[in-house]
């Protein structure tokens, strides 16, 4: 049988990070993907924030395959026929190191991967983990794949195997499976020529936008995002799975809905569909994460649930290359000391713990279960809508009425009370300060 | 590429059914939204022979919510006449979310499929 220091699961960001680290210390190392090439299975919003990556490879936005630099991003409370924008540029985000960056994962997983490969990690597509090999006192000895003869030995297996991670089920590390923890995306990718979407978003050159809805997801906890790239615009929506479960209302006509809003349409116009796809995003946060080691296992990236879903924002790529990086040094390192038992793994945990891959994780713990509430999906955002709408509607020939008194008026018809609005504001604004 | 017929289309009225209250999102946009089957078609399926997902569709009788049709972003659910279902493997996203939301355990087994099959998507 084939032995390596350190067999990887998944090519993902995750994967490539922990495949890079690894063999950048020398070990031997194997990054094993089921999809024809890196990216093949995978989906995302779009915005890869590079912060981490920059440690791992440095300079990386002169080689990744970038299509915008994101210079604007937008958040966009809504009902069905208003909208009240908060609309921010950046001229620093012009710049190295950036802030965000939209990019295809068909190319941003494959460069990665295509990065392991050349700190001489050896990387295998078109092949299925499907099960793990383990020794007598259960300690995990290596993979099972869906090749002839491709069982693979390993001195530590790294599962990054994503969202719906079998290797973490099946070595009985995984979080409960409840649908509440899990967001549902779907999105399309639109054609519209570059000139057109310079345009329409105010851009130019590698500038790109981003925009995040609130408030237009038929009451579903979740929201909406809308991303541009090179020549394509992607839409879509991220919804609660039970939630969407619930609501009768199915995922595409959710995209649809967003297409046709008022403030969204004009974007969007004469724009073709060129791809329309969906995965799921773990989004239970720091309370339904799985057990991120076991002997000879260490977990990372979506399959241990580290992804930050609230409402429409996704932050997911950063904490898989985060928790990637960590796990291949940890698995190196053990293997080249001959032991893998949980304790000497534990090291992983710890240095999550003392990274921004958990700490973020523990800051936002609350953020997912209010947001998820319907009063932030539903009656917040009418509530926002329409006092903005009276206060910036010009009423003469009657007298204008102050903020307050508009404030308290819209509050009481939309049956919300102005002390829940300020309590969950507040509590929203103290996780994450 | 093997179709199953497709039963049944959502016309746009189908999703006012469950609207809540105070809910004014416009109706169809103004322009022709895809049809399912175009919307699908834009996608790429390298179509295996065994499926990866296999359902107890006879489970599915005595099942009241049936919560993996509406989920499902890639339709392939399809009640039939008499009560039962129809389950179709081949233009499956591999998202995992009918088995999240599927009422009776053990109805759905569900996999990946072998390496270098299934979904191939490139813009996404
Ligand atoms: C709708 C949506 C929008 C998002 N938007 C953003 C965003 O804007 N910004 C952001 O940072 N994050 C976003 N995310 C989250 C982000 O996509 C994920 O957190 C990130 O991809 C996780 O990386 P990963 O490497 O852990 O898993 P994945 O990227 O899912 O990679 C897992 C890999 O493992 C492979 N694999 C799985 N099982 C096996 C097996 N048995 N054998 C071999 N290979 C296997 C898969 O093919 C895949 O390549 C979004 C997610 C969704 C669903
Ligand atoms: S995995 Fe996703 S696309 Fe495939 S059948 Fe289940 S819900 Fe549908
Ligand atoms: S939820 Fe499960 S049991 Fe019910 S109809 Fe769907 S697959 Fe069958």
């Amino acid at each position: 049988m084939t032995r390596f220091d350190v067999v990887v699961v998944g090519a993902g960001p995750a994967g490539s990070a922990a495949a890079l680290a690894a063999a950048r210390t020398g070990a031997s190392v194997l990054l094993v993907e089921r999809g024809p090439f890196p990216g093949a299975k995978n989906m995302h919003g779009g915005v890869i924030h590079g912060g981490v990556l920059e440690r791992l490879i440095p300079r990386w936005w002169e080689r990744a395959p970038v299509q915008r630099w994101v210079t604007r991003r937008t958040t966009m409370v809504m009902t069905g026929t208003q909208s009240l924008s908060l609309d921010f540029r950046s001229a620093g985000w012009t710049r190295p190191p950036y802030n965000g960056a939209t990019a295809y994962r068909s190319e941003f997983d494959s460069w990665l991967a295509g990065e392991a490969e050349r700190a001489g990690a050896r990387l295998v597509c078109s092949t299925t983990v499907t099960g793990l090999l383990r020794a007598p006192d259960g300690t995990v000895r290596g993979v099972t794949t869906d090749r002839e003869g491709g069982d693979i030995e390993a001195g530590v297996v790294i599962a990054c195997d994503g969202v719906n991670s079998l290797l973490t089920g099946e070595a009985g590390l995984s979080a409960a499976r409840d649908p509440g923890n899990f967001a549902l995306g779907a999105k399309e990718v639109l054609a519209l020529s570059r000139e057109e979407i310079d345009e329409r978003f105010g851009l130019s050159g590698r500038e790109g936008a981003e925009i995040e809805m609130l408030g237009c997801t038929a009451g579903i906890p979740g929201g909406a995002f809308l991303h541009t790239y090179l020549d394509t615009v992607a839409v879509g929506v991220v919804v609660s799975v039970d939630g969407l479960s619930a609501s009768g209302v199915r995922p595409e006509e959710l995209i649809a809905r967003v297409k046709a809003h008022p403030s969204i349409a004009p974007y969007l116009r004469g724009a073709e569909l060129k791809e329309y796809s969906a995965h799921l995003a773990p989004q239970g946060g720091y309370d339904a994460l799985a057990r991120l080691a076991g002997p000879g296992l260490l977990v990372c990236g979506d399959a241990a649930g580290l992804c930050l879903a609230a409402g429409p924002w996704l932050e997911g790529v950063n904490f898989a290359i985060g928790s990637g990086m960590a796990a291949g040094e940890v698995a190196a390192r053990s293997v080249r000391a001959g032991d893998v038992s949980t304790a000497a793994l534990a090291a992983y945990r710890n240095r999550l713990e003392a990274s921004f891959v958990l700490s973020d994780h523990r800051r936002w713990r609350e953020v997912p279960r209010l947001l998820r509430s319907q009063a932030v999906h539903e009656k917040y955002p009418r509530l926002v809508c329409d006092a903005a709408e009276r206060v910036l509607t010009v009423p003469a020939p009657r007298p204008r009425k102050g903020l307050s008194s508009i404030l308290r008026e819209t509050a009481a018809a939309n049956g919300t009370r102005l002390r829940d609005l300020v309590r969950d504001g507040w509590q929203i604004l103290r996780s994450f300060t | 590429m093997t179709m199953l017929p497709r039963f049944r289309r959502r016309p746009w009225s189908r999703t006012s059914a469950p609207r809540r209250s105070g809910d004014e999102t416009p109706g169809p946009p103004d322009w022709p939204e895809h049809a399912f089957e175009d919307r699908m078609a834009t996608v790429e399926f390298r179509v295996a022979e065994q499926p990866h997902i296999v359902v107890d569709t006879e489970a599915c009788r005595s099942c009241a919510g049936r919560p993996c049709i509406g989920v499902c972003p890639a339709d392939l659910f399809t009640p039939t006449a008499d009560g039962g279902m129809v389950f179709n493997h081949e233009q499956c996203f591999e998202c995992g979310a009918c088995t999240l939301v599927c009422s009776q355990e053990g109805t759905i087994s569900w996999s990946y499929p072998p390496g270098g099959q299934g979904v191939v998507l490139r813009w996404a």
